[in-house]
């Protein structure tokens, strides 16, 4: 294929092309360890350095030993050379290599199709709306340094280049549409696990110590969101579960080895209210549901505390229906060893406390009165519920109920149970989310880390488990309205959690709407939501090869419709509309009187001499038209009007049948 | 590539064989244009498969965008390119002779009706460098392809294959055509000056006798192709013959070149080179000269027509139509 051996380059185009490879890489930067961002850098330098003077490139062996030299530097850095931040940093540095091999046009092609490549890496990292429309920016770029190389003229300018890659982007964005709706989906991985998906992700932990909570309020990122199919039920209701501890240090609780699994000691009250969470990647492998969860998702497990478990960790976005009961009474019949488990505590830590417990019990109250006492004491005494509780030393659980009493849902709960277990009844600290903020422009529920609280179980004899939530007897505004009505002004809660600023939270609620809307349906566009979509719009038979059938079908108009887009102007319009206008007065003499059918030899004048003579009371107008013809077929400066005054005259031409 | 190109060529030639030569402008109908991947197209297809897979295994919803995205574009392009070389209407230009040895100069003139521009159209002919040309909308391009001219005659343009590959590279779109191109190639003249047979003055006189040009030196009977301004009218109108009017100066010599003053023992083309030479040498120095080949005379003359006149003679100097390599001229007028 002649036309495609390699051409030399221009110094304006391989400018242009490192600029925008560059500026491709740039979002991994930081993500690659210093040494290889530094060499891509210096590489980047070298190449441009090299074009502006003209410089031939380095002799092949020279980077061969530097691959030799960077493969290793890989092997040292990440102990691998495959794995994803492996492979993806071993990319980079090739693609580094590359530039030094830049020699010819069709070596600029190579490194534009490496280029676009290593746009998708990026959003191994990062899938926002923001890289989005960075990385689509880069890749106009990138098209566009495509172009340039195809231009043969002695000046290419990046304008038309630019611009030939934006239209063609434009038309590809349709079929691009068709494609990401239609094309059959498939569940990854194929292969291996992946990794991390984002590392450093904030959520709740198997462990909860004094601060853990209240750190994670700081955060306002989203932990999950929930469409309610019925109306949201009061916010003071929603008990979002996740770990459940039950082993307690003096410190520290850990979840420790949940009992097996215990939905059958369930009874249930009413029908159950049924909602899809869409869960953030958390790393752990907590599923959230409201208490009590009425069935569990696919793949995960429900143990005897009511914690959904799913599989593995939740490294990807996780989109699943779920139903719960709100009214419930369960764990009648726990086993003893459970319930053995939920009393015990560490010895030598918290004495008062164990003291206080011990007073309750030998005063011979019931566990309901027990209960009461405690939280009527967090309800009686200057108790404070604070993002900023004071330190707690190695008594925590002492020195907060006697001496600071200012804390966080964390240390109420962790103080409660240990009461508790003190005063002989079976408790244990539950974490999970408490509340939500009802976006009204999306019409659902965020779920942030903010909203992240601790409350307490206790056993009762014919009871079961009971929640009880010592935070609400401090703070019932953190129950019933939320965080932001709970924590004193001048506490350092994340901005976008304030109520204050109506146009601030207006906007939050807006972003957030978007962010929720690009989850579901870009992000979390998985085979299960297309069989669902495809079956919304009317298919009752979604199956995979309905769907190859409509993906053709759909394809082939869009294409189609492309086709006559791209085409248009092809050629020169088919009639011009100054011959139209007097083809329409031949036919229309034509039809007046057989006669006067045009003769391929007559020219305008004896043509319409001749009508004149059949047609004397029209003679004037055909004279006119005669003229104006003439003038814009012939004349020196045809008015740009004349082809439709032309077409006006001749329908205004009235012929009397018979007048010959 | 080459080899699927040739491929190409062949299916191409079944589905919509060689039609000869076609005359006047030539229209490239859908039905001859076709298109390929190019090298780079098919590597774009493949990092497109790798990037589908990534997609697939790292569940990344932009990863699909993208994927997806770039494949429309490649279609895309694909209709670009193809639309770079629809209904371009292709004519012959003018081709100015050449003497073998040099480069002719083919112009392939593309006439774009279309509202928007063409760019980077390639035309491709065997044994000659590419050509590129921009057209711009409703407008014509000439593209020149130089073409080595090594033998004296007719050197027909032949087959050549107008192709894009604009905008994206990612596919090659060409069609084949013939068009009446064809350039002459006179022999190529003789190297050095070598000695021109003697002059046969009409008048027994040589040399400049250092009158002026204009002067009168007499009448001769009038050839065709004579300047008009030479013939004497005034004697025409006394008798019924034409007379041109002579002058001195140089023009007054007339130059015989014949193919039998070139030796015998020299081989074919080296005989027409050194006519070629002599031919050169007698319009440079102003002589009115002759040419005098087997079969074929042509009567003495000046100026660019008839110097062409004889050197198209030379060019298409047949032997075997003459009646052998070394036939002599019949005697002299």
């Amino acid at each position: 294929m002649r036309g495609f051996e390699p051409r030399p380059l221009g110094t304006g185009r391989v400018l242009a092309l490192l600029g925008a490879i560059a500026a491709l890489l740039l979002p991994h930067a930081t993500r690659i360890p210093l040494w290889i961002s530094t060499a891509t850098g210096v590489a980047f330098a070298v190449r441009a350095l090299f074009a502006w003077r003209g410089y031939g490139m380095p002799p092949q062996w020279i980077l061969a030993a530097l691959a030799v030299a960077s493969a290793g530097g890989i092997w040292f850095s990440y102990g691998a050379l495959f794995g994803r931040d492996a492979a993806v940093a071993l990319l980079i540095l090739m693609l580094s290599l590359k530039l030094m091999e830049l020699r010819s046009t069709r070596d600029a092609l190579v490194l534009i199709v490496l280029g676009y490549f290593l746009a998708i890496t990026d959003f191994l990292y990062s899938q926002t709306i923001a890289t989005a429309l960075y990385l689509v920016t880069c890749v106009w770029c990138i098209t566009a340094c495509l172009v340039a190389f195809q231009y043969r003229s002695q000046q290419p300018r990046a304008v038309p280049a630019l611009r030939a890659s934006a239209v063609m982007l434009a038309q590809a964005a349709p079929l691009m549409l068709v494609l990401f709706v239609l094309f059959p989906r498939v569940q990854g991985p194929l292969w291996g696990l992946p990794q991390a998906t984002s590392s450093g992700v904030t959520g709740l932990s198997d462990s909860m110590s004094p601060g853990s909570l209240s750190n994670l309020s700081l955060s306002d990122g989203v932990a999950f969101r929930v469409d309610f199919a019925a109306p949201v039920p009061a916010l003071g209701r929603l008990y979002w579960r996740g770990p459940v501890m039950w082993d307690f240090d003096g410190r520290t609780w850990r979840a420790g080895e949940s009992p097996g699994a215990g939905i059958s000691g369930i009874d249930t009250i009413g029908e159950p209210i049924r909602y899809t969470v869409t869960l953030e990647a958390h790393e752990m492998r907590w599923l959230f549901a409201l208490d009590v969860p009425a069935q569990i998702v696919e793949g995960s497990r429900l143990t005897g505390d009511l914690q959904l478990i799913a599989g593995r960790p939740v490294r990807n976005r996780l989109r699943y229906d779920m139903s719960s009961h709100l009214d419930y009474r369960f764990g009648l019949a726990e086993d003893a060893v459970n319930l053995q488990r939920a009393r015990r505590l560490p010895r030598g830590f918290n004495p008062r406390s164990v003291a206080l417990a011990d007073q309750w019990r030998s005063a011979g109250a019931s566990p309901r009165a027990i209960v009461q006492q405690a939280l009527s004491m967090f309800r009686q005494q200057p108790f404070f519920y604070t993002l900023v509780p004071p330190e707690l030393g190695r008594d925590s659980v002492d020195e907060f109920l006697f001496d600071t009493r200012r804390g966080f849902c964390e240390h109420f709960a962790s103080s409660f149970v240990v009461l508790m277990r003190a005063a002989g009844l079976p408790a244990r600290v539950v974490t999970g989310y408490q509340g939500g903020v009802l976006n009204p422009l999306g019409d659902y529920l965020m779920v942030r880390q903010s909203e992240a609280h601790a409350w307490a179980e206790v056993w009762i004899e014919n009871e079961g488990w009971i929640r009880v939530d010592p935070t609400a007897a401090v703070s019932p505004q953190r129950i019933e309205a939320g965080i932001a009505a709970a924590i004193p002004d001048g506490e350092p809660l994340p901005l976008l959690v304030r109520t204050g600023n109506p146009w601030l939270r207006q906007m939050r609620f807006g972003i957030d709407a978007m962010a929720n809307g690009w989850n579901q349906w870009v992000l979390g566009y998985s085979p299960d939501r297309q069989m669902r979509l495809f079956q919304r719009v009317g298919f009752s038979d979604a199956n995979w090869h309905n769907l190859v059938i409509a993906l053709m079908v759909a394809t082939g108009v869009v294409l189609g419709a492309l086709s006559l887009v791209v085409m248009r102007r092809l050629r020169r319009s088919a009639t011009d509309p100054l011959v139209g206008a007097w083809n329409a007065l031949s036919r229309k003499l034509a039809t007046a009187s057989p006669k006067l059918a045009r003769q391929a030899h007559e020219g305008p004048e004896t043509y319409l001499m001749r009508a004149a003579a059949a047609f004397p009371q029209t003679r004037e107008a055909l004279q006119r038209i005669c003229r104006l013809y003439a003038d814009a077929r012939y004349g020196p400066a045809p008015s740009p009007t004349s082809a439709k005054d032309l077409a006006r005259l001749v329908r205004a031409l009235h012929l009397e049948a018979g007048g010959h | 590539m080459a080899d699927r190109v040739a491929l190409g060529d062949r299916v191409a030639d079944w589905i919509f064989p060689a039609r000869g030569v076609e005359h006047g402008p030539v229209l490239l109908t859908q039905r001859r244009i076709y298109i390929v991947p190019t090298r780079q197209g098919w590597l774009f297809t493949v990092t497109l498969l790798l990037m589908l897979l990534a997609s697939i295994n790292y569940n990344l919803g932009l990863g699909y965008v993208l994927t997806f995205l770039l494949a429309g574009l490649g279609v895309i392009g694909m209709l670009h390119t193809w639309r770079n070389l629809a209904y371009l209407e292709i004519r012959p230009g003018r081709v100015e002779p050449v003497f073998a040895g040099e480069a002719a100069r083919f112009p392939v003139v593309v006439v774009n009706q279309a509202g928007f521009g063409r760019l980077a159209i390639g035309c491709d002919r065997a044994d000659a460098p590419l050509a590129y040309g921009d057209i711009a909308p409703r407008d014509a391009t000439t593209i020149t392809v130089e073409v080595a001219a090594a033998r004296r005659g007719w050197l027909a343009f032949g087959r050549f294959r107008l192709f894009t590959g604009y905008p994206l590279g990612l596919f090659y779109a060409w069609s084949r055509l013939e068009i009446d191109l064809q350039a002459l190639v006179y022999p190529q003249p003789e190297a050095g000056e070598p000695a021109l047979p003697v002059a046969a003055d009409l008048d027994g006189d040589s040399g400049h006798r250092g009158r002026g040009a204009d002067d009168f030196a007499g009448l001769r009977d009038y050839h065709p192709g004579d300047p008009p301004r030479h013939i004497a009218w005034k004697s025409a109108a006394r008798s019924d013959r034409l007379h041109t009017k002579l002058f001195d100066g140089r023009v007054g010599r007339e130059l015989l070149l014949n193919w039998n003053d070139t030796s015998s023992a020299m081989p074919l083309d080296a005989r027409l080179s050194r006519l070629a030479r002599w031919v050169l040498m007698a319009d440079q120095r102003g002589f009115d000269y002759g040419l005098r080949l087997p079969a074929r005379d042509i009567r003495p003359g000046t100026g660019a027509a008839h110097l062409h006149a004889c050197l198209e003679a030379l060019a298409t100097f047949d032997s075997r139509a003459n009646g052998g390599q070394t036939g002599a001229v019949p005697g002299a007028t």
